[in-house]
């Protein structure tokens, strides 16, 4: 199937949201807000729950399902404070030592005035940065669209993984196409190229599992994909439970450290 | 039209001209029927080869006469710099010594015609890459430096500045030197893809532990400071100087503009704009640099030359 395809897929508006399998794989959710800096920011949702009797965080990018939920959410694309917020739960989940799981879902961080005033590259290299050392395990899902840098700045874990019809690249495939041959049309094209898919990334070494979908995306069957990723969630916690933190920090340091490729 | 009407029909909390800009924001994110070109006036003016045309005063200067620094001597507006001449006005005389000197990109995607390009842009250049590393002293501190240079695909990021960058971190963590790093890049560099993507967080990761061992980041933003390069290793210096003039920013200009639909002041972006949002510790002007960083380094307690 060409990569397009998941691409369409994974911007459907029936796609379920990271807040559905909130609702569907943990238990207690308390959901927290704001960045204790300049707003609570509706795109992205973080909270406290457990899972199989673990007390975990647990945030989200999350889409709207109506065109009125979309606005308030801002279509999932964060601004600054989004990612502070997401930060503020992690920092405080690793002084409780509490897992961290991240659920990703968006086209990009937003591109707007008050983004940039608000520093989006700075709220986004701060992510990066820290999340690189948070004393505790860390898991994210890419569970529609991954897009970029807004997705990478939850995305710097132990285990990344994905849903079969997800995608995460770079940039868009009309964003590529329009910086590489000045054509957005060629989005199609250019979304075979980038190696966008689940199945390319699991191949590339840059995820470590694919979460299976029914045909034609998870909408069509959401219990399926929500129960086998509590599955694998809660196998994979008890795995990186178990494990030594500062080991556990190697092997995210070297997760990282392998990606690249060169001749010297 | 009819998208604003159903929405403004379901909401009266929110401002019409917010929805208005949000339509918008939904119409730009689906693919695209046509693209505007931007037409440009071709003026054809002739301009001698020695020559070069200041785009901010306009006049027509030797180009000798910027000078080792790039400075227009009309208007003073600064010209970017390479990595090889920046190196020259920053580190001591002869301190300069290059690491990686070799690396080159592979092709993790096959993207086609990469390798080809990168092939002309080496012959043409004389680089490798978009960086040049290694260490050096800076009024005789010792430091490790990394120098991204425009000339090559815009400085954009892939494996080789991602390694590089990273392995500068490293060196410094190791030998417990400070890093300078002279940031100058379009962003993430699209011909390698997701691969470039995880050289954010691949330096990120370095910055921290170089940070966590408490050793002094410094991080000094030129013209053009854009994209992942921004979103990564720009904004995480212990201190952040940036140019004057600079343009300085996450998402581009025009993806902001066709997203909000409004035109962006021109200050919008550039290093002063930054400094008055609190993102940039200092502008420092050009000439300053050397003096600026040698200050840093000692008040950072930072190895003289000799140990």
């Amino acid at each position: 199937m060409p990569a397009y395809d998941n691409v369409k897929i994974a911007r459907k508006i029936s796609r379920p949201t990271a807040l559905d399998y909130i609702d569907h794989i943990f238990e207690d959710f308390v959901e927290l807000h704001g960045d204790r800096g300049f707003r609570d920011d509706k795109a992205v949702i973080g909270g406290i729950a457990s899972i199989n009797g673990i007390p975990v965080t647990v945030i989200g990018i999350q889409k709207g399902k109506t065109m009125e939920e979309n606005i308030e959410r801002n279509f999932g694309q964060p601004h600054p404070e989004g990612y502070r917020k997401a930060l503020r739960l992690m920092e405080q989940a690793e002084k409780f030592h509490r897992p961290i799981i991240n659920l990703i879902n968006t086209s990009g961080a937003y591109p707007g005035l008050g983004a940039e005033e608000r520093g989006q590259g700075e709220a986004i290299a701060k992510n990066l940065m820290v999340m690189a050392n948070l004393r505790t395990p860390t898991i994210s899902v890419i569970i529609g669209e991954g897009g970029s840098g807004g997705a990478l700045a939850l995305a710097v874990t132990d285990r990344v993984w994905m849903l079969e019809n997800s995608v995460y690249a770079v940039l868009s495939p009309e964003g590529f196409a329009s910086i590489l041959w000045k054509d957005a049309k060629r989005a199609k094209e250019a979304a075979d190229l980038m190696k966008i898919t689940a199945e390319d990334l699991l191949d590339m070494g840059v995820i470590e599992k694919v979460i299976k979908e029914v045909d034609g995306g998870c909408q069509n069957d959401f219990g399926f994909t929500a129960n086998l990723m509590k599955a694998k969630l809660e196998s994979e916690l008890e795995i990186l439970m178990a494990k030594d933190i500062d080991t556990l920090l190697k092997e995210r340091y070297n997760r990282f450290r392998s990606f690249g490729e060169f001749k010297e | 039209m009819k998208l604003i009407d159903n929405i403004k029909g379901g909401l009266d909390k929110i401002s019409v001209e917010t929805l208005k800009e949000r339509a918008e924001a939904i119409k730009n994110a689906l693919p695209k029927v046509s693209e505007k070109k931007e037409e440009k006036p071709e003026t054809k003016e002739e301009i001698p080869e020695d020559c070069i045309k200041c785009p901010s005063c306009n006049n027509i200067i030797e180009k000798k006469s910027l000078g080792s620094l790039k400075i227009c001597p009309n208007c003073a507006k600064l010209f970017r710099m390479n990595a090889k001449d920046r190196i020259k006005a920053i580190a001591d005389e002869g301190s300069f010594k290059e690491m990686d000197i070799n690396m080159e990109a592979a092709n993790p995607l096959n993207f086609p015609d990469y390798s080809a390009k990168i092939k002309g842009l080496q012959e043409k250049t004389g680089l490798k890459d978009a960086v040049k590393t290694g260490t050096c002293t800076i009024g005789g501190y010792r430091c490790v430096i990394g120098v991204m240079d425009s000339g090559f695909m815009m400085g954009s990021m892939g494996s080789v500045v991602g390694e590089k960058l990273t392995r500068v971190f490293e060196y410094g963590t190791e030998h417990k030197l400070p890093v300078i790093i002279f940031t100058c890049s379009g962003g993430a560099r699209m011909q390698e893809g997701i691969v470039s993507l995880m050289q954010m967080a691949k330096v990120s990761a370095a910055v921290a532990k170089h940070s966590e061992a408490g050793q002094l980041y410094v991080t000094v933003l030129t013209d053009p400071t854009t994209g992942g390069v921004t979103a990564s290793f720009a904004m995480l210096g212990d201190i952040i100087l940036a140019e004057p003039k600079t343009l300085i920013g996450f998402a581009g200009r025009r993806v902001i503009e066709q997203t909000i639909k409004q035109k962006l002041p021109d200050e919008f972006q550039t290093s002063e704009f930054l400094l008055e949002h609190g993102f940039v510790d200092a502008i420092v002007e050009r000439e300053k640099l050397p003096d600026t960083l040698k200050t840093i380094l000692k008040l950072h307690n930072c190895k003289k030359e000799v140990e």
